[in-house]
């Protein structure tokens, strides 16, 4: 067991494409830290790294207090899950399991040993003897595990291990590779470009895009308190919803109406020097049908009309659908990733789209013009040329564990 | 609709049949002439009015054709061992790796293959004369080595593209070391496209004719299709074409078992990175 640092970890490739840069992170002993972000973050190049699959350009990476830069994967003592499982089709799940034991000259009995274990823990014991291509999607990926695990490394780094199995057997192995690093205790740095993954599994979550690191901390942490734009927008499901917004007059005017500014914002926004033209944050939660929201939670956000485009029922909660008319688009590079990395560019589906849950005991139905109500507590507001949320404050001050930082951040309307 | 399909069954068995007899009546030809007796070989007939064994006992009783055929498959093995060794090398390297004059490379290894055989027969000649490689087994395994490589790298470069790079990585964190790596995980994968490359490069090497024998002298290093040129009759004025035509046929007779057994690999080995980019 050991913890790794990457202190201004830098990778650029032979052509000059920056891959990852200056990325500083701690991973404590026994920490389970996961790399998310969109395809081409970084978080992979990032995790080839700590292999010793990848040289690193510039910086220094410890494992176990000692400098491992220029160290053969082999002699880090990690090991590593891929995203193909990258299974010997020529050996025995015993084989393939056992193959690192070997390599490390073990006698036989002890190699026996310790793959029978592991593979009583994984549930492989009967398929010992066959070979990965007799194997089902899951039971290759735990083989996958079950090489990881034999090895007893002071740390695993898993690259989308799930991400080959269907839906279903995905959330099973998901709660089994928690379970596994509960149960062993020992170091896990897991990459994916799944938030939900992301945060269901990890102690720490790390968001990565174009090489930077955007935002560390845990699932709950960069749910409530997203440091920027990008952030915000890529953990959630659904999505947070954006609008532009304008302060004039002491008044925030949203295009789901105006609110008065509460003053800790207007004293936020001062401080940041902030710009008239914002882009504030909504989650879909935060919305409610108006028959629905209690009569003091109304106080603190603003009740408006929209018309009901699409409504899923999920059956604890309802998802409606519907659009505001916005005579300015939401125009920041975050976002028009985000919306590329989501597909949602490809599908045609437009920015201006709003997603609110609601309580599955609303009467509203699909094309209705609906009273709605949204919760104006916990609005993000952003800054649109730096994406960088303002209402979180300074760094330091905005410590104060759970609560939403912008909130009370409006008035009654 | 069943009149047009008959039809073209019919045209395309008759073009099959006249294809195959083309290339089967020489051979067939070859056998029918190996067993007739000296004075039967100009009878006209396709069917010997007499039949003898006296032309194979003959050859398998003479020096003059039994060490030509050790010499051949002791070359044969030794040059395939080498070619396939450095092939499997080299096409490593040329899947996997991306390192300056890559493109020179493969386009030198085509080069070669391409190069006509003859215009090397001369300055070799000479070379080989003053190396004292001249009628020597290494005389003739190098040039079969330098021709089989290309070959060799062509095809096994097509079977490693096909090998995950994952495998490699995975068995680097395994604790393999590159050559590890290579022996226990890439090699026993790409085993089909070396044995394949192996017989392709063995059958180059058994029918060469050209350097077999332009760079021997005598018995001790020339293969058996060089040895054929040089059977005497029993007399200066006989002919020797029923021992020919025997020694032929004996030196046939293990590409068609090699042929039959490994029709699959072989097919593989010429197609391979012909469909799959």
């Amino acid at each position: 067991m050991a913890d790794i640092v990457l202190d201004q970890v830098t990778k650029r490739f032979p052509d000059g494409a920056l891959a990852v840069d200056k990325i500083s992170l701690d991973i404590a002993d026994g920490e389970f830290v996961i790399l998310v972000g969109p395809s081409g973050c970084g978080k992979s190049t990032t995790l080839n790294m700590i292999a010793g699959l990848e040289d690193i350009t510039e910086g220094e990476l410890r494992i176990g207090g000692k400098v491992v830069n220029n160290m053969a994967p082999k002699d880090r003592d990690i090991a590593m899950v891929f995203q193909s499982y990258a299974l010997y089709p020529h050996m025995t799940v015993r084989d393939n399991m056992g193959f690192a034991l070997k390599l490390a000259k073990n006698p036989r009995s002890v190699v026996d040993e310790k793959v029978n274990e592991a593979a009583r823990i994984l549930d492989l014991t009967q398929h010992l003897e066959r070979k990965p291509a007799n194997l089902s999607g899951g039971q290759r990926q735990r083989v996958a595990m079950g090489r990881a695990i034999v090895r007893d490394p002071s740390a695993f780094l898993m690259d989308e291990p799930l991400s080959n199995l269907d839906a279903k057997l995905r959330v099973q192995m998901r709660t089994e590779v928690s379970r596994i690093q509960r149960r062993l205790g020992t170091t896990m740095v897991y990459v994916t470009h799944d938030q939900t993954e992301a945060m269901t599994l990890g102690d720490r979550v790390a968001v990565m895009r174009n090489g930077l690191l955007q935002q560390v901390g845990s699932p709950q942490e960069l749910y409530d308190r997203p440091d920027n734009l990008f952030v915000a927008g890529f953990i959630g499901s659904p999505a947070m919803n954006f609008m532009p917004a304008t302060i004039d007059d002491g008044t925030l005017r949203t295009p789901l109406g105006d609110a008065p500014l509460s003053g800790r914002l207007r004293q936020a926004l001062e401080h940041a020097n902030a710009p008239r033209e914002l882009i504030i944050g909504i989650r879909p939660e935060n919305f409610e049908d108006a028959s629905l929201a209690g009569a003091d939670a109304k106080q603190n956000g603003i009740g408006f009309r929209a018309t009901i485009d699409v409504l899923e029922s999920m059956g604890s909660d309802v998802y409606v659908y519907f659009t505001k008319e916005i005579e300015r688009g939401v125009d920041a590079a975050e976002l028009a990733e985000l919306a590329r990395d989501s597909g949602r560019a490809d599908t045609g589906g437009s920015g201006d789209t709003v997603v609110a849950r609601i309580d599955a005991a609303t009467r509203i139905r699909e094309g209705d013009d609906a009273e709605l109500w949204v919760d104006l507590r916990s609005m993000h507001v952003f800054d649109p040329s730096t994406g960088r949320n303002i209402a979180l404050g300074e760094k330091d001050s905005g410590a104060a564990p759970g609560g939403a930082a912008a909130g009370d951040a409006a008035t009654p309307a | 609709m069943a009149r047009p399909d008959t039809g073209k069954k019919f045209g395309w068995g008759a073009a099959n049949t006249i294809a195959v007899a083309l290339t089967l009546i020489p051979v067939l030809w070859i056998v029918s002439l190996s067993f007739k007796t000296p004075a039967g070989i100009l009878d006209a007939t396709f069917w010997p009015k007499q039949w003898t064994w006296s032309n194979y006992s003959g050859i398998l009783q003479s020096s003059q054709f039994i060490r030509p055929l050790l010499n051949s498959i002791g070359i044969g093995l030794i040059a395939t061992v080498i070619a396939v060794l450095l092939a499997s090398m080299a096409a490593y390297a040329v899947a996997r790796l991306d390192f300056p004059g890559k493109q020179v490379l493969i386009g030198m290894a085509l080069l070669i293959a391409m190069f006509p055989a003859i215009s090397l027969v001369t300055p070799m000649f000479n070379i080989e004369r003053a190396l004292g490689l001249f009628d020597t087994w290494p005389g003739l395994i190098i040039p079969y080595v330098a021709f089989g490589l290309p070959l060799g790298i062509y095809i096994l470069s097509a079977f490693f593209r096909e090998i995950p790079w994952e495998l490699e990585k995975a068995a680097k964190m395994d604790g393999a070391t590159p050559f590890q790596a290579f022996t226990r995980v890439i090699a026993p994968l790409a085993a089909p496209g070396m044995v394949t490359t192996a017989i392709l490069v063995f059958l180059f090497c058994w029918n060469e004719f050209l350097f077999a024998i332009s760079f021997t002298s005598t018995i001790s290093a020339r293969t058996a299709p060089a040895a054929l040129a040089f059977f005497s009759g029993s007399s200066q004025f006989t002919s020797p074409t029923g021992p020919i035509s025997a020694a032929a046929v004996v030196i046939t007779i293990p590409i068609i078992i090699f042929v039959l057994f490994f029709q699959r690999r072989i097919v593989a080995g010429l197609t391979s990175g012909a469909v799959k980019g």
